[in-house]
């Protein structure tokens, strides 16, 4: 395996990705990772230089339009679906000590 | 008459004549599930209740005049990535594993406007990553022409329930074959249209610049209805193509007469199952018998559309999934020490192994120090691989072949190896990344019966030429049969009652 994924790496990606993954998890993505990057590395093959990185296959445009409300009042159904909820508000543990 | 072997348009006319109620239609498919759906497990989700009240109430509508759809009372399914309102919608994952949307996807609304009743969610892959229908959270869903074996992914629920008559049609969702792959394993047609030709709004997005909604159908009439029916300009999804030449069962005509149809000599290299090269040349045959000029020519890259997919796939989900955060919807662990720790336990306990992966390997091509060499250099791939589509599209109106290199493999065979797995998406991911239209249709069977996939794969905006092959292709090719055309063909595995 030509990359080898570090645990600060690991550590570093988890944070990014927001997961707690346990010292199994950790293994097995270090695995993973470094040979799913091996077979990406197949892209360096290919000269690209010059080349516009395409993110969309038809040139799109920003769409605009007037910011008023199109649709109803749906607290209660949305609430309906929140695993935490108070006072028809969105219920989240304390963030600031 | 059996109801079951009828096709969605076929099914349609009889109803509309006035010779099945949509409550025959509607028992017919329950009663299929009665006798199936324990083996096969095509749904995550059947409201039989609010199932039959629909069907009362559109029966209802057909009886006054008002409804008058090209789809009026026919009962379809739709893949369980697809938010329809007061009917739970999980993705196949435990994250939403109680999320019921507030609102209806726009495919599935204008298939309602059609008049289709909506039968039930369908299983598929977590998320819709994966290639078997084994990722799901709530169990495998079994190929009805061999129940040990996969249906394909990740609309493995809906192509298995058109196959084992479970509906009459189907909507899946692809975006790196998640229709044509599993149409190609349970021998029935799919089709993925142009980029932008139908809605993604209400569709819970995974790859957002390569997802699309299509018909899967039993025949390529149905995928031409369906496909006619969901398609429109949406101002609710920024990437919706506005277009006037939707008429798509117009197209349904035979003629092939001098379209100049290509084989990509390297699609035939090595790891392809020799059934199914032989069954997709013979598809070829068959084209240019009806006057197609068909011949082979190198696409070029097609190594590399795999690799650049999937940095771009896990980049956009990585960042599509951090909305799953137990704040608004979905699961929420039961214990935390404070928001982030809740954010992470929340999705560590909520994803599976495969979307993890994914995650993980999407935010590592995104994070600083690897953005150039790994994402952008993707994009870059895509750029030569459009090219290189468009090049040979300035030879060919149509480009063919086979939809993927094996028949479905034994469940439990692909997940080990996620590498060897994504490489089974070899032929059809390249379509995704250059956002054209492809059908998959049966066209013949390997040594073990198992039915092999031909792929037609068309320019942007050219689903009609693609409609128009596959229809003749079809029409000479004749009755395709299903898992239970023949008595004793339909294989259970030991132990296991229907």
């Amino acid at each position: 395996m030509a990359n080898i994924i570090s645990d600060e790496t690991i550590e570093y990606v988890g944070i990014l990705a927001k997961l707690e993954l346990s010292e199994e998890e950790k293994e097995a993505a270090k695995k993973d990772m470094g040979r799913m990057l091996d077979y990406i590395d197949k892209l360096g093959e290919l000269d690209t230089e010059g080349v516009e990185p395409m993110s969309h296959v038809f040139a799109v445009q920003n769409v605009f339009r007037e910011d008023v409300v199109t649709n109803g009042d749906m607290r209660e159904e949305m609430l309906q679906n929140a695993p935490g909820e108070k006072d028809g508000m969105f219920m989240v543990p304390r963030t600031f000590e | 008459m059996d109801l079951r072997k009828l096709t969605a348009a076929g099914l349609a006319a009889k109803i509309k004549a006035k010779e099945v109620s949509v409550m025959q239609a509607v028992q017919t498919v329950f009663d299929v599930m009665e006798e199936w759906e324990g083996l096969y497990h095509c749904y995550v989700t059947v409201d039989r209740e609010a199932v039959l009240r629909k069907a009362e109430e559109i029966q209802r509508c057909i009886g006054s005049g008002e409804l008058t759809g090209p789809l009026a009372g026919v009962p379809v399914a739709v893949k369980d990535n697809l938010c329809t309102k007061g009917l739970l919608t999980t993705c196949s994952s435990k994250i939403l594993g109680n999320f019921i949307p507030t609102y209806t996807a726009e495919a599935v609304r204008n298939l309602e406007k059609a008049g289709a009743l909506v039968i039930g969610k369908t299983n598929m892959d977590e998320f819709a990553m994966g290639s078997t229908t084994e990722t799901s959270a709530y169990g495998v869903t079994r190929n009805p022409w061999d129940a040990d074996r996969v249906p394909g992914g990740s609309s493995g629920g809906s192509a298995a329930a058109v196959a084992a008559e479970e509906c009459f049609a189907a909507l899946g969702s692809d975006t790196g074959g998640s229709i044509r792959q599993p149409a190609s394993f349970c021998g029935v047609v799919g089709m993925k249209p142009t980029y932008g030709t139908v809605s993604r709004y209400g569709l819970i997005a995974y790859g957002s610049s390569l997802d699309q909604i299509g018909p899967i159908a039993k025949d390529v009439t149905d995928c031409a209805v369906l496909l006619e029916a969901i398609a429109s300009h949406d101002e609710k999804d920024s990437t919706s193509v506005p277009r006037k030449d939707t008429d798509f069962t117009s197209a349904l005509t035979e003629d092939v007469q001098g379209m100049r149809i290509g084989i990509p000599r390297d699609y035939f290299g090595s790891g392809l199952d020799a059934d199914v090269a032989e069954a997709v040349r013979g598809a070829a045959g068959v084209l240019a018998e009806k006057g197609a000029v068909v011949e082979e020519f190198d696409l070029s890259l097609v190594e590399y559309a795999v690799p650049a997919y999937y940095t771009i796939a896990a980049a956009e989900a990585s960042s599509n999934l951090e909305r799953f955060d137990g704040i608004k919807y979905g699961y929420r662990t039961g214990e935390y020490a404070g928001l982030h720790h809740m954010y992470k336990k929340s999705r560590s306990e909520g994803f599976g192994a495969e979307v993890k992966r994914r995650i993980m390997l999407g935010s590592f091509v995104l994070s600083s120090g690897y953005y150039d060499a790994y994402y952008l250099k993707a994009l870059k791939v895509k750029a030569l691989i459009k090219k290189a589509f468009d090049r040979a599209f300035s030879n060919y109106d149509l480009i063919l072949g086979p939809v993927a290199p094996t028949t479905a493999p034994k469940l439990g065979e692909s997940l080990t190896d996620p590498v060897k797995m994504y490489l089974g998406d070899i032929y059809t991911i390249a379509v995704n990344l250059a956002g054209l239209p492809a059908v998959s249709l049966p066209c013949g069977k390997d040594a073990a019966g198992l039915p092999v996939g031909l792929q037609l794969i068309g320019d942007c905006f050219q689903e009609k030429t693609v409609i128009r092959a596959a229809y003749t292709y079809e029409k000479a090719r004749g009755e395709f049969g299903t898992p239970f055309a023949e008595s004793g063909s339909v294989t259970v595995p030991e132990g296991k009652e229907g």
